[in-house]
């Protein structure tokens, strides 16, 4: 069987949703293999969300919110903004690669914007081939 | 003639440094009374007691088992699951095996990188030295055998099940004091509790003012003169007390340090360090990605600071480098 990434994509509700739901009306083909989740702000996404997705198996997690300005809740998104350089600077000390986990800006009329980011992303995803966090967390519990 | 049964209990510890050890001692007096109520059965630090005594021992025939510790290698793994089949109530003492500790830090690096560090590299190691610990060895046709040394370091309940952890680096004494005396009155919580801690985060129980949080300067403590009346994390300095579990007296940011947060998460928080990691990012007094990220590069070790007691605890345990 041929390795298909499972990426977790964490999209806020008021842009990058509704532009992922505008990709789909406006029948934009993507790859199937992001999993949305919906929050309500990408300042919703702690960071132990991403952590959790990736030690339960997901090769790549996809954070998305409104551009900086936009914030249905005026600030969220740039809570979101200043977490993201030290969840990366985080996970490359737990040894996860760098496109493994990724955060971008999509508006609600971004429909094709939204299906490329999952499109380049899921390649990049591909080309590191699965996460060994998972098998690696239970590995670990049968032999020491 | 119905002398009443004397609490049979045992100490032990793993990967560990002796300092929840002293945190027993350092009860004072009290010890007397628990050396007068109780029988200890096994306390390396401080009794004779050999491990063939406790193997000679009924399942169950010990009260309470006070573990401290990670667990390392064999030997700590081989006695872990031994006490546990003979004690009622086991209980994960102190920080390394609430949640790995200090030793669960190694966990960022391998078996391999640590044997060659500590036996081959280290500048202390006498020059040309090639000796590194072997798990069997033949000595004049003898096979002499010395724990082996495992991959990477656990908590102590992911070895075995465990009834109770006391948070701490180590653990108050008084709330030492308060799980024996809630073992001997049988006040216990439901299993699986924390206990010997608060209910709150440190920050609900710190003195300091604490105002509106933005900061442009990450700090260490030594590059600027401190208000003592006030959030340390206003004024730069990190402070894990936001994700962190009160019931240790707010010792560290009362005697003007950030907390370190040895008592682990606070109630409701399942990843101590992402946890902080949101509260810290969070507070950055700028929506300039570039700036953000040179604000981000004043802190050189978060992850070491984020869980400096509890890597093994964490969502992702250790390192998944290739």
């Amino acid at each position: 069987m041929s390795y298909e990434p499972k990426i977790v994509g964490f999209l806020c509700n008021w842009c990058s949703y509704t532009g992922a739901d505008l990709a789909g009306t406006s029948r934009i083909q993507y790859p199937a293999n992001v999993r949305i989740i919906r929050v309500m702000c990408s300042a919703r996404i702690d960071p132990t969300f991403v952590m959790d997705a990736l030690a339960q198996g997901a090769d790549g997690v996809l954070i998305c919110g409104c551009h900086p300005g936009d914030c249905h809740y005026s600030e969220g998104n740039y809570k979101a903004m200043r977490r993201f350089p030290l969840l990366k600077n985080l996970l490359k000390s737990y040894g996860i690669e760098d496109d493994r986990v990724r955060q971008a800006w999509v508006s609600a009329s971004e429909g094709q914007r939204f299906a490329d980011i999952v499109g380049d992303m899921t390649e990049r995803v591909r080309a590191l081939g699965p996460s060994r966090v998972h098998s690696t967390l239970l590995a670990d519990q049968r032999e020491r | 003639m119905t002398e009443k049964k004397k609490l049979q209990i045992a100490l032990y510890w793993g990967a560990a440094c002796g300092g929840c050890d002293v945190a027993v001692l350092d009860t004072n007096e009290f010890i007397l009374d628990i050396a007068a109520a109780a029988d200890i059965r096994l306390w390396p630090i401080a009794v004779d007691g050999k491990y063939k005594d406790v193997e000679a021992l009924e399942d169950g025939e010990l009260d309470l088992t006070l573990f401290d510790g990670a667990v390392r290698n064999s030997e700590n793994e081989h006695i872990a699951k031994l006490l546990r089949r003979k004690s009622k109530v086991m209980v994960a003492f102190g920080s390394c095996a609430h949640m790995g500790g200090i030793p669960g830090l190694a966990n960022l690096t391998t078996r391999e990188e640590i044997l060659t560090t500590a036996y081959l590299t280290n500048a202390s190691i006498e020059p040309g030295n090639r000796t590194v610990p072997c798990t069997e060895t033949q000595v004049d046709g003898l096979k002499l055998t010395i724990p082996s040394f495992y991959k990477r370091a656990y908590r102590l309940s992911d070895i075995v099940d465990v009834d109770y952890f006391v948070p701490g680096c180590p653990p108050a004494p008084d709330q030492v004091k308060n799980v024996v005396l809630a073992v001997v009155k049988g006040a216990l919580p439901p299993r699986k509790s924390v206990i010997g801690a608060s209910e709150r985060a440190v920050c609900d129980d710190c003195k300091r003012t604490k105002q509106e949080k933005k900061t442009k300067h990450f700090l260490r403590p030594y590059e600027i003169i401190q208000d003592p009346e006030r959030c340390l994390m206003e004024q730069g300095i990190l402070c894990l007390g936001s994700a962190t579990r009160s019931g240790c007296g707010v010792r560290c940011p009362d005697s003007n340090q950030g907390c370190r947060g040895c008592y682990g998460p606070a109630p409701g928080v399942a990843d101590q360090g992402a946890k902080f990691l949101s509260a810290l990012a969070s507070i950055i007094d700028s929506k300039d990605p570039a700036e953000i990220e040179g604000i981000l590069s004043r802190l050189p070790d978060f992850v070491g600071y984020a869980y400096r007691f509890g890597l093994p605890a964490s969502k992702l345990q250790r390192s998944h480098r290739s």
